[in-house]
């Protein structure tokens, strides 16, 4: 069923734009008839707008007091600017306890961005292989992965833990890192993903042409599965980054922290030091600017994957 | 697919020897150490950190230190369903598992009847810059938790909010309101994700369904209730599932919030329960405590499956 419905998601999400094109030229007395009344559009359209601000306002209050100095935060009005002092707060973060920050956004950058990668590539494999051959417990398998996709991460971390003490790893990059390159969803999809845009026969073309079966999948089949992957990607990369759990019960030492978690620590001992509430403030703002940057540029393939995840 | 001679005029044999052999034994598993290679690599480290950590958490579950004396050495031994049993008359716990059962009720029907109601609109012809809103509605889902709940807690804070007017007259961190103090922020973040989900499910639908609709005169509303709603309902069934299972899980936010409000206790929520309890430490509780909150979740998610597939087989 879902190997029918992918390449839908994938047209139907590819065709975006063309699509509402289309359909004004197909029907456009339908379309902008006189039923859709002024009164239902702007109804419509208020709702949006309302909704934008709900959403957007927080952003904006965050941007507008990175900028502000301690003094200015309280008596300044919350949403405009006063002096300008982004960037005198930036290099006060920068330099504060040796650059800490900096370790930490370096630190979330490997444990989502090279354990998303590790974890696309593994994922892809297993569910190309579950596409792509058939095996005696092939179905065992993916029900079981499946089964995985509902085990919530948090009942694994305390096992986790008991385990990593076990053979002395806990507070160690590896405690977080190594847990997070396992995404069952990912092979999942990858496995909707590799039915509907690897065709069987470009493998037996492929196998013609004597390339092996892991050569394959690495020249031919990966390309084609290329927007899954992403999908998956961005996926397990939101999982890490926004993981908790797992470094509150594995990590001490705070060279070793993920930025948010990181941010956390500080927001936690605000009270005590409230020299930290503009570092939390600035420190959170540049912290999710990149992932704010990363959705936009690759939207396209989140939501191909959302729409595969979901027609079941 | 040019390969070196050597390896071509190997695997010209392989082929050649597995053609000759494989029509009399149907069944025959093609290319087996290609399957090995492909599914090893995530079956090792799945075992190794999905299911053997299951197994050790319900190990662990039934376990319980013994001392020699008040100051003995501790040892662990086997107890039964002994931690189970404290699991049953922690009143603590329970209290959390209530608490996020009535946030859940309340807060995942908003989060999705808001989704909902922004994919119609995203979809109906009424609403223009689609793909602006797209996108304001889904930046919040770029904030991870701890963030979030940072921003809300100053965003709620007396001293600090520009929402003056409300959070002078209103302590929305006092213990009256925190729970759904938090729910908004859950809220602002998820909406967004599930309005996605949602809408791209809108988008793989073809347009020829509603023409029927159009030509029987049926306006905008009529068919996003009559038509869209009914084909959209396994994504809203996923998102349901999703945050059922997110909803039980909360963790982030709420121990974010203990440095905004004093009414978010150290075992406000189930999973905050296991830390406490782990951090004491009293792990084997915490194991028990793990497994009865995983169960839980599954037991959740299955009865929303079973109870909607029915209303659907009904329907």
């Amino acid at each position: 069923m879902s190997a029918a419905i992918g390449p839908d998601v994938t047209s139907a999400s590819r065709a975006v734009n063309p699509r509402g094109a289309s359909r004004g030229r197909g029907a456009p007395a339908n379309r902008r008839g006189p039923r859709e009344s002024i009164l239902s559009r702007t109804g419509a359209m208020l709702v949006m707008a309302v909704f934008t601000l709900y959403f957007l306002v927080p952003i904006w209050w965050l941007l507008v007091a990175s900028t502000k100095d301690r003094g200015q935060l309280f008596s300044t009005n919350p949403l405009w600017f006063a002096d300008f002092q982004l960037f005198e707060n930036i290099g006060a973060l920068f330099a504060y306890r040796d650059g800490v920050y900096l370790r930490w956004i370096l630190n979330s950058l490997l444990y989502a961005g090279l354990g998303a990668v590790v974890a696309t590539v593994l994922a892809s494999m297993c569910g190309y292989a579950l596409a792509k051959y058939v095996f005696p417990g092939r179905e065992t398998i993916f029900n079981v992965v499946l089964g995985g996709v509902l085990v919530p991460a948090t009942a694994l971390a305390l096992p986790l833990f008991l385990m990593f003490s076990r053979v002395q790893l806990t507070d160690t990059f590896w405690a977080v890192f190594l847990p997070s390159v396992v995404s069952p969803f990912g092979v999942y999809l990858a496995r909707v993903f590799a039915e509907a845009s690897v065709p069987d026969e470009l493998l037996e073309a492929s196998r013609l042409d004597g390339a092996g079966e892991v050569r394959t999948f690495f020249t031919v089949s990966i390309r084609l599965m290329f927007p899954a992957l992403i999908t998956v990607f961005l996926f397990q990369f939101v999982t890490i980054w926004n993981n908790f759990f797992l470094p509150l019960i594995m990590l001490r030492s705070e060279e070793l922290f993920p930025v948010t978690f990181g941010l956390y620590a500080w927001n936690s001992t605000i009270n005590q030091f409230p020299e930290l509430r503009t570092f939390v403030l600035v420190g959170s703002l540049l912290s999710i600017i990149p992932l704010i940057i990363t959705f936009l540029l690759l939207q396209r393939y989140w939501r191909t994957g959302l729409g595969a995840g979901s027609l079941k | 697919m040019t390969a070196p001679g050597t390896t071509e005029t190997a695997r010209d044999v392989a082929r050649g020897a597995s053609t000759a052999s494989s029509p009399p034994r149907r069944r025959r598993v093609q290319h087996p150490w290609a399957i090995v290679a492909f599914v090893a690599p995530f079956a090792v480290l799945f075992i190794l950190f999905y299911l053997i950590p299951i197994g050790v958490a319900v190990w662990q579950s039934l376990l319980v230190v013994e001392r020699d004396g008040t100051f003995g050495e501790a040892r662990e031994v086997f107890g039964g369903f002994q931690q189970y049993a404290l699991v049953f008359q922690n009143e603590a716990f329970w209290g959390s598992v209530l608490r996020m059962l009535l946030f859940g009720v309340v807060q995942v029907p908003v989060m999705l009847g808001l989704a909902l109601l922004f994919a119609l609109l995203l979809d109906s012809p009424l609403v223009r810059g689609k793909k602006f809103f797209r996108l304001a509605f889904f930046a919040p889902y770029a904030v991870p938790g701890v963030i979030a709940a940072i921003m809300w807690g100053f965003l709620y804070s007396p001293n600090l909010s520009p929402f003056e007017a409300i959070t002078s007259r209103v302590d929305l961190l006092s213990a009256d309101f925190v729970l759904w103090a938090i729910a908004n922020v859950v809220t602002w973040v998820f909406v967004g994700y599930n309005m996605l989900i949602i809408y791209s499910t809108l988008l793989a639908i073809p347009q020829e369904i509603y023409e029927a609709a159009r030509i029987d005169g049926a306006g905008q509303a009529r068919i996003a209730w009559s038509i869209k709603v009914p084909l959209v309902r396994p994504a809203l069934v996923l998102t349901a599932v999703l945050s059922i299972i997110g909803t039980l899980q909360l963790l982030a936010e709420p121990q974010t919030f203990r440095s905004f409000s004093s009414a978010v206790t150290s075992t406000y929520t189930p999973n905050m329960t296991i830390y406490a309890t782990s951090s004491i430490p009293n792990v084997s509780l915490a194991a028990a405590f793990s497994v009865v909150l995983a169960l839980a979740t599954f037991v959740l998610s299955f009865a929303f499956l079973r109870f909607t597939r029915r209303k659907g087989a009904d329907a």
